[in-house]
């Protein structure tokens, strides 16, 4: 079967993306969950157990305390309550902790250590995965059972202020809000203050019995300049102050007689040395929890404070406040808090909490009764009966007692054993599908590197030896072999595979298909392999690199090794910068040869600048920059200084990565709200220098809707209030959402796509007119930029601007003078396209996708074009600059080989399939790293979703290419 | 012929290399709590100037210098200012490539200026020396097929070298491991000093090993 290579190139990369994603079914762990979707009863609640069948009582335990206040502020590391800077700053908290009748601990947060993910592990007591991050980076209302849920259940009356993540997790629990947002990092007072100022009237009132507060501002203040800036002693005294009076007021509304009330002090997540967090490294993940009652006994110095989980606080204050524990919590109960209480009440919450454990176990571990700790609960369970009996039947000898501590001894044990158990659960791979995914990802790349002299060659087509591969007897005893293995591994595994779930039709075809692709891909290796058959182009082949070459093979090769290091993959926009510096200073190298050699004048390069002139200056769309040949020379010369110039310019403009991202940089000085009227003005004249670079090859209404569309692109910014109008009143216009003006410039975009499109297939149908087709396709690719400009931040406008004013420089003097061959140019279009994406200031960090995107034009949260802006506002740069490529090949193809389309399709897949498989290969080395879910989970799932957004527009090649032979 | 000449080469070269050693361990007497992470620009600019001096000295007394035309004095000394003027040309050239390369534009400009001194000194100095300033001359070596003599094979080998050990150099600069010599520039200059080092000791060799195919046509 002969194919092109463009269409050879898709479809590798359509079953890679199966590969892919199979593997992250595999890599991905599952959250535990109860298989019930219901929350836990009261009623649900198991008795008592006893042994004998006496009436055994199934009394619904009451709660310890009347009124809880929750404080948590953000990014509370542990030394600022325990450490020296404790004791400084935090003078009041400090003398509670070491002789106030408090509780204190160090809880240690799980990674991500993210506020939202924390939020709901404080709530619901689960161990939210990575995935459950990812998918919830919009946090739509928790519907998980949790603490917040069963409180407002039992009647409780429940007031929140703070972050409002809180308020988007639980948007009907509360009685009275108010939510700050985390917007505005440079904030750190407004946020504190605007939580503070409820607090006087709802401490005086009587209503409530719940509190909760999120104080923000010390997070914000670890962002902007660390834990050691001079900013976090006054924060932390002013959270001291608070304490202070929350503290005091609960004393003195204490009354003889009630329920005591409790005061909780916790961290959501700590803070790095350089003030981040979202990783797992020991000052992120340590938060205190201060828990202050008239229960406690007071106590007589500071000791050291002893690790708990930070979901073992939902438990405690379940159980405290007389609520069933959430149905998919991990956490086991802080036994200190319950100290006061009699025996028979500590037993009966331990077996509340250890009935709970052991039904979430049975959900998640088909093998749970071979489980260690469910053994130890069930003997626990057993003995607790038994003493139970003794207890009813009114012995109270020492014995008793004594038998009773070994009692609550066994439950501790087997509650830590289930705990942990569970938590393990939520760390294993399915290595089986990794495994498959990764063999089938493998396979597909070996096949793309073999077939590379075909692909590359001047037909531009691939022999692949389907029919030979289906009919032979290897390929039938392969596929029997798999099957084999297959059901081996599916009844032997105990652990729950996503492969042995599929149906058995499914992995039947899954596994001729693998089984065909290898048989395809020896019997190619073989014709390589065999001297006779070598292809007679091989020895032009063989032809000396040029610089330019060895240097785009070092870096290509060089960008994937470093793909190994964690730092690396935090700073890879260093990598590309850098790379890229590079090549504008070797393409500079190539341009000074060119023109210098020249003056020397050797008679043979003289001539063949004016033979190049003649074809591509007639055969060029529409409106060229015409300029003259002498001018020409320096034209190409300044065009690598100015790429030069541009990308030290957008560096700046975004700190991304981990390590400098705390540097001030321009955006953030853009964005701050002094400095609005340039803003303003530089997104004015990018928009403007936008419009003048892509105009030039429109047709007349494509132009004017591109022009109306920009300052639609303005109109929009300038209603939700990032920039000015000029001839606006400085004051008195509210903020809009902007909606008419985006729905606005969606319209133009739609027609600018359609009249593209219709350019296409009228080239295609009626006409075979090459300039139709290209002025069709570069009307795909304004319409592309338009909304780009729509959805990017006004700050980030001038990247785009940059990027064409590059695209449009580099397309005239560089690429097309030098005669760089499709393979050259795809290398430099990618280098490009990955040096922008992190230009806009993303990263390989899930935190820097800007979710705003997904708003543009919609009233409300809408999930499919949310999710389609959010992913095309993030890879606007390489989306960009792949749609460059087709333009410019197609524009090029007749002035050069025509498969060229076909060798840069089959480039574009093969730059993106390398990485992706070398890092899938690593990732699954690496599994068991320090960083994996902080570092190199992230970058999975950043590269799948490259591979997928590069599948698409390899497809968009194809249909490209598809035109022109079914033409010619 | 040609083996004199590389014999020559080798002792130029070998000067050349231990004044960069002598460079590296003679501030020891003279400045207190020398080190070349702590006291990093001193040892910077030692070594560019040993290197510069010795530079100009083994080329000065060997005469491979390009033969002046004119021997007034005034020709003399304008062909020395233009040298100074071309080497500060250089450095601020190097300054503007190293601070494109991402280095802060205005915090630590006195470190990147450092190392664009020093890599001036590494590369254009030697340039200077052999060809003098004539940038005619200059492009035509640094073109493709362009050495004339084993000088300037030998130049082309030891400027590519120092500059890939710069570029080198900066790779350590995002890794994570809070050594003190990833502090800029450091690695940049330790890498540019070691690239020299190979190019001094790669040229000799490489015009060894090629010495029946390499050919040099006249002017």
């Amino acid at each position: 079967m002969k194919i092109r290579s463009s269409v050879f190139a898709s479809l590798c990369l359509i079953f890679e993306i199966f590969g892919i994603a199979l593997f992250l079914r595999g890599f991905f762990p599952v959250p535990v969950k109860s298989s019930f979707s219901s929350k836990s009863k009261l009623s649900d609640l198991p008795a008592e157990p006893l042994t004998g069948n006496s009436p055994n009582s199934s009394k619904v335990p009451t709660s310890l305390f009347r009124r809880v206040v929750i404080v948590v502020i953000d990014a509370l590391r542990e030394d600022f309550v325990f450490g020296p800077r404790g004791r400084q700053y935090m003078p009041y908290t400090r003398n509670l902790v070491e002789r106030g009748s408090s509780l204190s601990f160090v809880a240690k947060a799980r990674p991500p250590t993210v506020t939202m993910p924390r939020i709901k592990a404080l709530t619901t007591g689960s161990i939210p995965g990575f995935i459950d991050v990812v998918m919830n980076l919009n946090s739509p209302a928790l519907q998980e059972d949790n603490i917040i849920w069963q409180a407002k259940a039992a009647g409780k009356r429940i007031i929140f202020y703070g972050d409002d993540t809180w308020v988007r997790l639980f948007p009907k629990h509360f009685m009275e809000y108010d939510g700050t947002t985390s917007f505005f990092v440079s904030d750190y007072t407004e946020v504190d203050n605007n939580v503070t100022r409820h607090l006087d009237s709802t401490l005086k009132r009587d209503d409530w019995d719940i509190l909760i507060l999120h104080y923000l501002g010390l997070d914000h203040i670890g962002h902007l300049s660390g834990p050691h800036s001079s900013l976090v002693g006054p924060k932390l005294l002013e959270m001291d102050h608070i304490l202070k009076r929350i503290h005091a007021s609960l004393i003195s509304r204490e009354t003889e007689g009630s329920l005591p009330n409790l005061l909780v002090l916790c961290g959501d997540h700590g803070m790095s040395e350089t003030g981040s967090h979202g990783g797992s490294s020991e000052p992120e993940i340590s938060t205190p929890l201060v828990l202050i009652s008239p229960a406690f006994k007071r106590k007589a110095g500071m000791e050291t404070p002893s690790t708990v989980e930070q979901v073992d606080l939902v438990p405690t204050l379940a159980l405290g406040l007389g609520l069933p524990i959430s149905q998919n919590s991990v956490g086991r109960l802080i036994q200190p808090v319950f100290q006061g209480t009699s025996l028979r009440d500590q037993l009966r919450f331990l077996h509340l909490n250890g009935f709970q454990l052991s039904c979430l176990l049975k959900d998640s571990m088909p093998a749970f009764e071979k489980e260690e700790g469910y053994e130890q609960f069930r003997v626990a369970e057993k003995s607790h009966g038994s003493w139970m009996k003794l207890y009813l039947e009114g012995n109270t000898s020492e014995v008793l007692n004594n038998m009773g501590r070994k009692v609550l001894k066994q439950y501790l044990e087997a509650l830590q054993a289930m705990s942990a158990a569970l938590s393990k659960q939520l760390g294993k791979y399915d290595i089986y599908s990794m495994v498959v995914g990764m063999v089938l990802v493998l396979q597909v790349l070996l096949l793309l590197l073999i077939a590379m002299p075909e692909a590359l060659s001047s037909s531009a087509e691939v022999e692949l030896p389907l029919a030979s591969a289906l009919l032979s007897l290897p390929f039938y005893l392969l596929c029997l072999l798999c099957c084999s293995v297959h059901v081996l591994v599916c009844t032997s595994a105990e652990g729950s595979c996503y492969l042995c779930s599929l149906s058995w039709g499914l992995v039947l075809v899954a596994t001729a298909f693998s089984c065909a692709l290898l048989c395809m891909l020896l019997s190619l290796a073989n014709q390589k392999m065999s001297p006779g058959s070598r292809p007679t182009g091989k020895s032009s082949g063989d032809s000396c690199f040029s610089e330019l070459d060895v240097l785009l093979l070092i870096g290509t090769v060089g960008h994937v090794i470093s793909l190994g290091s964690s730092s690396f993959i935090e700073e890879e926009h260093q990598t590309w910068y850098f790379l890229l510096n590079t090549l504008c200073l070797a393409v500079f190298q190539d341009v000074c040869r060119k023109y210098f050699q020249e003056r020397r004048g050797t008679g043979d390069e003289g001539s063949y600048l004016p033979s190049m002139e003649g074809p591509s200056a007639s055969l060029s769309p529409v409106g060229e920059l015409s300029v003259g040949a002498g001018s020409e020379k320096w034209l190409a010369l300044a065009t690598p200084l100015l790429t030069l110039a541009c990308c030290r310019l957008l560096r700046s403009l975004n700190q991304t990565g981990v390590q400098w991202a705390h540097l001030p940089d321009l955006g953030h000085w853009l964005n701050s709200q002094e400095h609005k009227a340039e803003l303003s003005l530089l997104a004015a004249a990018s928009l403007v220098l936008m419009f003048f670079l892509v105009q030039r090859r429109c047709s007349l209404v494509s132009k004017i809707a591109l022009a109306l569309g920009l300052l639609g692109v303005y109109s929009y910014r300038a209603a939700v209030g990032n920039v000015l109008f000029p001839w606006q009143p400085k004051e008195g216009r509210d903020l809009s959402k902007g909606t008419v003006e985006a729905r606005f410039v969606y319209i133009f975009v739609l027609g600018i796509l359609f009249t593209g499109a219709k350019d296409l297939l009228r080239s295609q149908v009626i006409s075979a007119d090459a300039r139709l087709k290209s002025r069709g396709l570069w009307e795909v690719y304004s319409g592309v930029v338009l909304l780009c400009a729509l959805v990017l931040r006004p700050h980030n406008l001038p990247v785009l601007a940059c990027c064409l004013l590059i695209q449009t420089a580099m397309a005239q003097f560089i690429w097309k003078e030098l005669q760089y061959d499709a393979a050259q140019t795809t290398i430099m279009h990618y280098w490009f396209g990955q040096a922008f994406f992190y230009f806009q200031g993303n990263s390989n960090n899930i935190a820097t996708v800007d979710i705003s995107a997904g708003f543009v034009g919609l009233e409300s949260y809408v999930e499919i074009p949310a999710v389609f802006l959010t992913a095309f506002s993030t890879y606007a740069g390489p989306l960009l600059w792949a749609c460059h490529l087709v333009c410019y090949l197609t524009s090029e193809r007749h002035s050069r080989s025509a498969a060229s389309l076909g060798h840069g399709c089959y480039c574009f897949a093969l730059l993106r399939s390398v990485p992706v498989v070398a890092y899938i290969l690593l990732i699954t080395a690496l599994r068991y790293h320090l960083f994996i879910w902080s570092v190199f989970s992230p970058k999975l799932l950043y590269e799948a979703m490259h591979m997928l957004v590069t599948a698409i527009v390899c497809i968009f090649f194809t249909a490209m290419d598809q035109n022109h032979t079914t033409r010619s | 012929m040609r083996d004199l000449e590389i014999k020559g080469m080798v002792s130029a070269h070998a000067i050349i290399a231990s004044s960069i050693f002598v460079a590296t361990v003679m501030p020891l007497f003279f400045v207190d709590n020398f080190s070349i992470y702590g006291t990093h620009l001193t040892w910077l600019y030692s070594v560019s100037g040993s290197v510069s001096v010795v530079n100009i000295t083994v080329f000065w007394l060997l005469g491979i210098s390009p033969p002046t035309k004119k021997h007034t004095l005034s020709y003399k000394v304008s062909r020395a200012v233009r040298s100074c003027l071309y080497f500060i040309l250089s450095c601020l050239l190097f300054h503007a490539v190293v601070v494109l390369y991402g280095a802060p534009l205005l915090e630590s400009a006195l470190e990147t200026f450092s190392l664009a001194v020093l890599l001036s000194s590494l590369t254009t100095l030697r340039c200077l020396c052999v060809l003098g300033p004539s940038v005619q001359a200059w492009i035509r070596v640094f073109s493709r097929d362009g050495a004339m003599s084993v000088w300037d094979t030998s130049l082309q080998i030891t400027t590519a070298c120092s500059v890939i050990g710069a570029w080198l150099g900066a790779f350590p600069i995002p890794l994570d491991w809070d050594r003190p010599w990833q502090v800029w520039p450091i690695s940049c200059s330790l890498g540019a000093t070691l690239g020299f080092l190979t190019g001094l000791v790669i040229a000799p060799a490489w015009i060894h090993w090629h010495r029946k195919q390499l050919t040099y046509k006249s002017k």
